[in-house]
């Protein structure tokens, strides 16, 4: 039944939190990177995150400005306070990159992903799914007889922890966006 | 309105217009268009090389020794292959070379077409930045572009790919000024408060020591005029890394000597013991460090680096100052000064005295012999011989380079070429080449190996063909030395693999390339034969046959402490410990 083999982690979080525990010494962080959208920047960027061994939780682009042609790239991170800055460094030195900004630290900032979660069940099992979604304030966005795909938007942890409920109801795919985030407040970067 | 051109006119009037004399190239297919218009003006010199990886390298000596960037011109495909490693060489030494690749054109990009190859992804990790230009209009900003990142902020390659069709299509041409802006701005101008905590460690510094680098040579003469006159007027004791050798003069009295893994005694019990470190354009390579938590454990540590990805990369510090060497020395002097110029000269004295007596160890002693030619002897005689002409040196990699570094002086920066961050053998005899293109009346020697030698001789070929009286100094040990000594030491002298076997004779390949061959095994004859090469008006393939078993000493082994360093054979037995092999 559990196709996506999804195993309750151990988690710093929630019981639900399925991110793999974080390092001794290491820290979670999320950087928007804004950059020109020129063909390449982002095989760049990842070329940057491989070629140097850093690690990518989840990254995600798009072209925020059509007008001046900007990108902004949302990436979640992990590592030692010293990576984290080299990483920083790093990209802040790119050509095509106007401004990083660190998140976590210059925060607070609202840190949201969608996911694309699909069920096949029927029964008792098709009413949990259901009530559950509306637990979580999910919506269906496609439905047969046999099966629903729900689209939830939230904090990651949020998103685990909805999955992982699913896991037992049918779970047949997920589609997560990763993170977008923006900081608090009025003011802009 | 500016005037319409085809995309390969573009190309050369932006070369016209950024003030380039020489392109380096070798022709094919994807490029025929910008050869086309090479062949017809007479402003741009084009040098046929022999091979790309050569243009890359001769790029690289004609930029490090001008402080203007080298350019080269190569076809897509396997010679933009080639020319990858002397791509990376540049990103790691921070050369200014600009690469101009031919690509096939844009309705065949992706379809495995004839001497295709994903030039800007094989490139886009040893490049700075680099551009696969779609439209012919885009060319000329591009190139203006493409020059201002490779000379601005930390220096490095970049390249641009330029598909045939675009070599051929109209569009105005734009001139630098107007080209468009990238986001790429770095920060030249050091932060006031961050030089004023500076100007205070150097005030109250009691065991200084100025460690400076090839960011010194990368900013400019200025920046050399102004570590002189630091060191001079603080009496600072001043190292330097390979990379660095040259902007503060051999002869100069605060002069240590390089210092790392094959740096002399004196400067790296300095660096070890010293209490203010003042960091310039180095950048704490794993050469310099050792093991990091050991290293200079008891300093504080001022770094500038126009970079800030390598400060706090390696090593942290404590005043971090992010700018343009000249710009930073400059504002740091000049606060100094203002504040009364003060030291604890009384203090520095001190620590002259501890210095001079690591000094008297005299680490780079070695035992001469009248038999045989040592290598050092060989080099000593080469400095002796040489010293009183403004002299050009480049070097190969492996044991030669580093007793160059070591027994040959540098008076003025930009004068010594050598391959440090990414240590290319075959790096030299191309590089000689660039360098005496740049310098047509100057003395360029590469000091060589045999080994490394074979790696990009064809490249004599091009010395011949423009008459560049490049002078090929070979040590020739008839080893992989620099391999030979690291299985001596740290794998049981099981010496795989670390022959030079089947050597041509040197001399006959001299006259077959249609030089001057020399030979000598004599220590009896080698002025003499030192003389003839220097005297000769041609390129000369020097064959110095030298000891084949000598060791390049001092040597801090991978993975120790600055003062656990081996200073001769005799201390070496037992030296290294096995954890000290997995380490390069
Ligand atoms: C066989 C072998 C042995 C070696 N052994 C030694 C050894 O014993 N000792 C040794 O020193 N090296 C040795 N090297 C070389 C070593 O690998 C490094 O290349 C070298 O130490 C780096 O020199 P650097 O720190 O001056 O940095 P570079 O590579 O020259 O970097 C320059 C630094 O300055 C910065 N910079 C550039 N321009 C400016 C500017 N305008 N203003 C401010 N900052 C600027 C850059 O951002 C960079 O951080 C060896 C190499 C080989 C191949
Ligand atoms: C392209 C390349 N391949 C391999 C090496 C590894 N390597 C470093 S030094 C060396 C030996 C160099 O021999 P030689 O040129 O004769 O100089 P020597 O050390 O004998 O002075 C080798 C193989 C390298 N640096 N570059």
């Amino acid at each position: 039944m559990n196709a996506l083999r999804i195993k309750r982690g151990s988690s710093s979080h929630s019981a639900y939190n399925l991110r793999p525990a974080l390092k001794e010494g290491e820290e979670r962080r999320t950087l928007a990177v804004l950059v020109e959208n020129e063909a390449g920047v982002l095989a760049r960027v990842i070329g940057l995150f491989s070629g140097r061994g850093y690690n990518i939780e989840s990254l995600t682009v798009a072209e925020t400005d059509h007008v001046s042609h900007r990108s902004r790239i949302t990436i979640v991170t992990t590592g030692t306070p010293a990576v984290i800055e080299q990483i920083k460094a790093q990209l802040a030195r790119m050509v095509p990159v106007y401004d990083v900004h660190d998140l976590t630290t210059e925060g607070p900032a609202v840190e949201r992903e969608m996911a694309l979660v699909k069920v096949a069940c029927t029964g008792e099992a098709r009413v949990e799914a259901l009530r559950l979604s509306q637990v979580f304030r999910a919506n269906v966005v496609d439905t047969t007889l046999e099966s629903f795909v729900f689209e939830l938007t939230g904090a990651p942890e949020k998103i685990d922890a909805f999955v992982e409920l699913m896991a037992p109801l049918g779970l047949v795919d997920v589609a997560r966006t990763g993170v977008a985030a923006i900081t608090r407040g009025p003011k802009g970067m | 309105m500016s005037r319409e051109m085809t995309g390969a006119q573009i190309v050369v009037q932006a070369l016209k217009d950024q003030g380039v004399d020489t392109v380096f190239g070798y022709p094919g297919g994807a490029v025929l268009p910008i050869y086309d218009e090479l062949f017809k003006q007479n402003d741009i010199r084009h040098i046929l090389v022999r091979h790309e990886q050569g243009a890359a390298h001769a790029a690289e000596g004609y930029a490090r020794s001008t402080g203007r960037p080298g350019v080269l011109l190569v076809t897509s495909g396997p010679g933009a292959t080639n020319a990858v490693t002397g791509l990376t060489d540049a990103l790691m030494d921070s050369i200014p070379i600009i690469c101009l690749s031919g690509q096939v054109p844009t309705f065949l990009i992706g379809n495995d077409a004839f001497q295709e190859a994903d030039t800007v992804g094989i490139t886009r990790p040893c490049t700075k930045h680099n551009w696969l230009v779609k439209d012919t209009a885009r060319l000329a900003g591009v190139i203006h572009q493409a020059f201002y990142v490779a000379t601005h902020g930390r220096p490095g390659p970049v390249l641009i790919d330029i598909p045939k069709d675009v070599q051929f299509a109209m569009a105005p041409y734009v001139k630098p000024d107007k080209a468009p802006r990238l986001p790429y701005a770095p920060r030249v101008k050091g932060d006031p408060e961050r030089i004023r905590e500076a100007v205070e460690l150097i005030e109250n510094a009691q065991r200084p020591i100025i460690y400076s680098g090839g960011g010194v040579v990368n900013s400019g003469p200025e920046a050399s005029r102004l570590l002189r006159e630091l060191a001079d007027e603080t009496g600072f004791p001043v190292t330097s890394t390979l990379m660095g050798l040259g902007c503060y003069p051999a002869s100069g009295k605060g002069w240590l000597g390089m210092l790392g893994m094959h740096g002399t005694f004196e400067a790296n019990m300095a660096m070890h013991d010293c209490d203010v470190m003042i960091c310039i354009g180095a950048r704490f390579d794993d050469r310099i460090t050792g093991r990091t938590d050991a290293f200079s454990p008891g300093s504080k540590k001022i770094h500038i680096d126009i970079d800030p990805s390598s400060i706090n990369k390696n090593i942290l510090v404590d005043v971090p100052i992010v700018g343009d060497v000249k710009n930073v020395l400059a504002d740091m002097i000049a606060l100094w000064r203002e504040r009364g110029a003060r030291t604890r000269a009384d203090r520095v004295d001190n620590w002259w005295r501890q210095i001079k007596e690591w000094r008297s160890v005299q680490c780079l002693r070695y035992r001469n012999s009248d038999k045989i030619i040592k290598p050092q002897y060989a080099l000593q005689r080469l400095q002796a011989l040489t010293a009183d002409r403004d002299r050009y040196v480049t070097t190969e990699v492996g044991q030669h380079q580093m007793w160059a570094a070591q027994f040959l002086g540098f008076e003025e920066p930009n004068r010594w070429m050598t391959s440090g961050g990414l240590g290319t053998m075959g790096y030299g005899v191309p590089a000689s080449v660039g360098v005496q293109i740049a310098h047509p009346d100057a003395l360029v020697i590469n000091v060589a190996g045999e080994a490394s030698f074979m790696m990009n001789m064809q490249e004599m070929s091009t010395a011949v063909q423009y008459r560049l009286p490049v002078k090929q100094f070979i040590l020739n040990n008839e080893r992989l030395g620099m391999v030979r000594q690291w299985q001596q030491l740290l794998h049981g002298e099981r010496y795989s693999a670390s022959w030079s076997e089947a050597l041509p004779d040197f001399v006959k390949l001299a006259e077959a390339f249609g030089c001057k061959g020399i030979r000598c095994d004599d220590p009896a004859d080698l002025d003499d034969a030192i003389r003839e090469m220097l005297d000769h008006p041609g390129p000369v393939i020097f064959d110095c046959v030298v000891e084949k078993h000598e060791n390049c000493f001092p040597m801090i082994p991978s993975g120790k402490a600055h003062n656990e360093m081996l200073l001769g054979d005799a201390a070496t037995e037992g030296a290294i410990e096995a954890g000290g092999a997995v380490l390069v």
